[in-house]
């Protein structure tokens, strides 16, 4: 099982909620986040001061799912958030070693 | 006796600038309901919108407007005649003193600073419907010549007395020259603008764009009723006899029922249409209220002034469905509000004033439909032609608050340092 995090443009949320649910994604958990790659902030002026505002708005969506559908959720997440602009953002794998359903104890695959 | 007149006169100027003063903190009370109904990432665009509309209008209607309007003696009853720029000359006291018919009762300047404050508030109801994808230059041209000139003209026609005045078209407040001016300016300008990004799907679905701050729209909207006050209770223009001071009390009594009426109305709609009590349309369907009893607030019972706001608050909730189905999208509602509901305050004259016949209310009616929604057509076409109504995507996207503004209205995460080069 893996962890798949995806940090994406905000108005992409719907489209990659969308695309995920074609591919039988049930859950998902879905953070508003700000942050930065080679996507630079701007400059901002408040009453004549500058100043610098690096961290941009981003939504973090975090989907456990099985590995034999890992590469089918990478791709559905890359085509559904890409604009070809700079700041489309990044997905990061991790290994899951255990998952459990609270409300029926259920872990493992069944789990997901 | 002269000491009386002089009071009477001071007494009644008093009631306009006060009533004026109400009236102009109902611009507070806009750029808190609008404030509110938009996201986060728009807000400090409306809230500069608003105040700097408020500003325009004030010095538009000083270097020309008032004096379209009201040009005491007009060329035509269609054309006022050229416009002049508002002076600081006043009535004297052996005027005053001197009485008859033609002695006037209160200040001149007092009447210009409770006009103007009126059209101010026609040109805000635009800021609302083009929220959240308009240039804020553009908006700010259309607002000199809605200011200058649209509303001027129509309100020539009826308060200045002109045509529709002559004609017998009755409209105590403004539920036409006022409410429906903006919803038809605003009309004008969201059919050339478009609908937000995302509003509308394939297959006719609507998206909900929800407001970010429900406390300040219901500030705002609590702050509109109290204006309101002014709105309709200075209208009556005058409190310095039994009367007077009466006819006032009622208009009062009237427009609070009215919007009491609104609220509910509009509340038990929401709940038995969508299932739930929603407050967004609770807050609407207050204006709606007051803008339903705006027209007429003085021959009315108040148990007919809250029936006409009840019967405005249902309306406003079908237009603002009736609005997304049409894909015209309006973020606050102004349009529904104060355009579709402000031509039912003109209809509604007729249930309680016997002067009124429905020609001459329809023939207001259609006409200030007619002039102003055609003239902002041309005034918003001429700007989208030569700089463009609408912002990016990219902007939009990112929000208007950044692009327009270069400021953010909720700041986060912007560290201690600054740019710090």
């Amino acid at each position: 099982m893996k962890m798949v995090t995806a940090i994406i443009k905000p108005f992409k949320l719907d489209d990659v909620r969308d695309a995920l649910a074609e591919i039988g994604i049930k859950g998902m958990t879905v953070t508003e986040v700000k942050g930065f790659g080679r996507q630079k902030g701007h400059t901002e002026l408040y009453r004549g001061a500058e100043y610098v505002v690096d961290f941009l708005p981003k939504v973090k969506v975090e989907v456990a799912v099985n590995a034999d559908i890992l590469d089918q959720v990478i791709d559905a997440i890359i085509k559904a958030a890409r604009t070809d602009k700079i700041g489309d953002g990044k997905i990061f794998v991790v290994d899951l070693d255990q998952v459990m359903r609270i409300r029926t104890g259920e872990s493992g695959k069944e789990a997901l | 006796m002269e000491a009386i007149k002089e009071l009477s006169y001071a007494l009644d100027t008093f009631y306009f600038l006060v009533s004026g003063a109400l009236v102009m903190w109902m611009a507070a009370g806009f750029a808190m309901l609008e404030a509110g109904l938009v996201r986060a990432k728009n807000t400090t665009e409306i809230l500069t919108k608003n105040i700097v509309l408020y500003a325009v209008a004030t010095i538009m209607y000083m270097l020309m407007g008032y004096s379209l309007m009201y040009p005491g003696d007009g060329v035509s009853s269609w054309w006022p005649g050229l416009p002049s720029i508002l002076g600081a000359a006043d009535n004297t006291a052996e005027a005053v003193i001197a009485g008859g018919d033609d002695a006037p009762y209160y200040s001149t300047l007092s009447d210009f600073f409770f006009q103007v404050v009126f059209v101010a508030t026609a040109m805000s109801i635009v800021s609302g419907a083009v929220a959240e994808r308009m240039k804020l230059w553009a908006f700010f041209v259309f607002a000199i010549v809605l200011t200058g000139f649209i509303y001027p003209m129509q309100g020539y026609w009826k308060w200045g007395g002109g045509f529709l005045d002559q004609a017998g078209f009755l409209d105590f407040a403004g539920s036409g020259v006022v409410h429906m001016c903006g919803g038809a300016a605003a009309l004008a300008g969201v059919l050339l603008l478009g609908a937000r990004k995302g509003k509308y799907g394939p297959d006719g679905k609507v998206n909900a764009l929800p407001g970010a701050n429900l406390p300040l729209a219901t500030l705002g909207t609590f702050i509109l009723w109290l204006g309101w006050f002014g709105f309709n209770g200075g209208s009556e223009l005058k409190v310095s006899d039994v009367a007077e001071a009466n006819a006032v009390a009622l208009v009062f009594v009237n427009t609070n029922a009215a919007a009491a009426g609104g609220v509910v109305a509009a509340i038990i709609t929401a709940r038995l249409w969508f299932g739930k009590a929603d407050l967004t349309m609770a807050l609407n369907g207050a204006l709606a209220g007051l803008v339903a009893i705006t027209a007429e607030p003085l021959t009315p019972t108040p148990l007919l002034a809250t029936l006409v706001g009840a019967i405005g608050g249902v309306i406003v909730v079908g237009s603002i469905v009736m609005m997304d189905k049409l894909k015209i999208d309006d973020p606050v509602g102004a349009i529904s509000v104060h355009g579709v509901v402000g031509m039912w305050g003109l209809v509604a004259v007729t249930l309680s004033n016997p002067e009124a016949t429905i020609g001459s209310q329809l023939l207001g009616l259609f006409t200030i439909l007619a002039w102003v929604f055609l003239a902002s057509l041309i005034v918003w076409g001429i700007i989208k032609a030569v700089m463009g109504l609408r912002v990016s995507a990219e902007e939009e996207f990112e929000g208007l608050d950044i692009g327009e503004c270069g400021l953010e209205a909720y700041p986060e995460f912007t560290g201690s340092r600054g740019s710090g080069k």
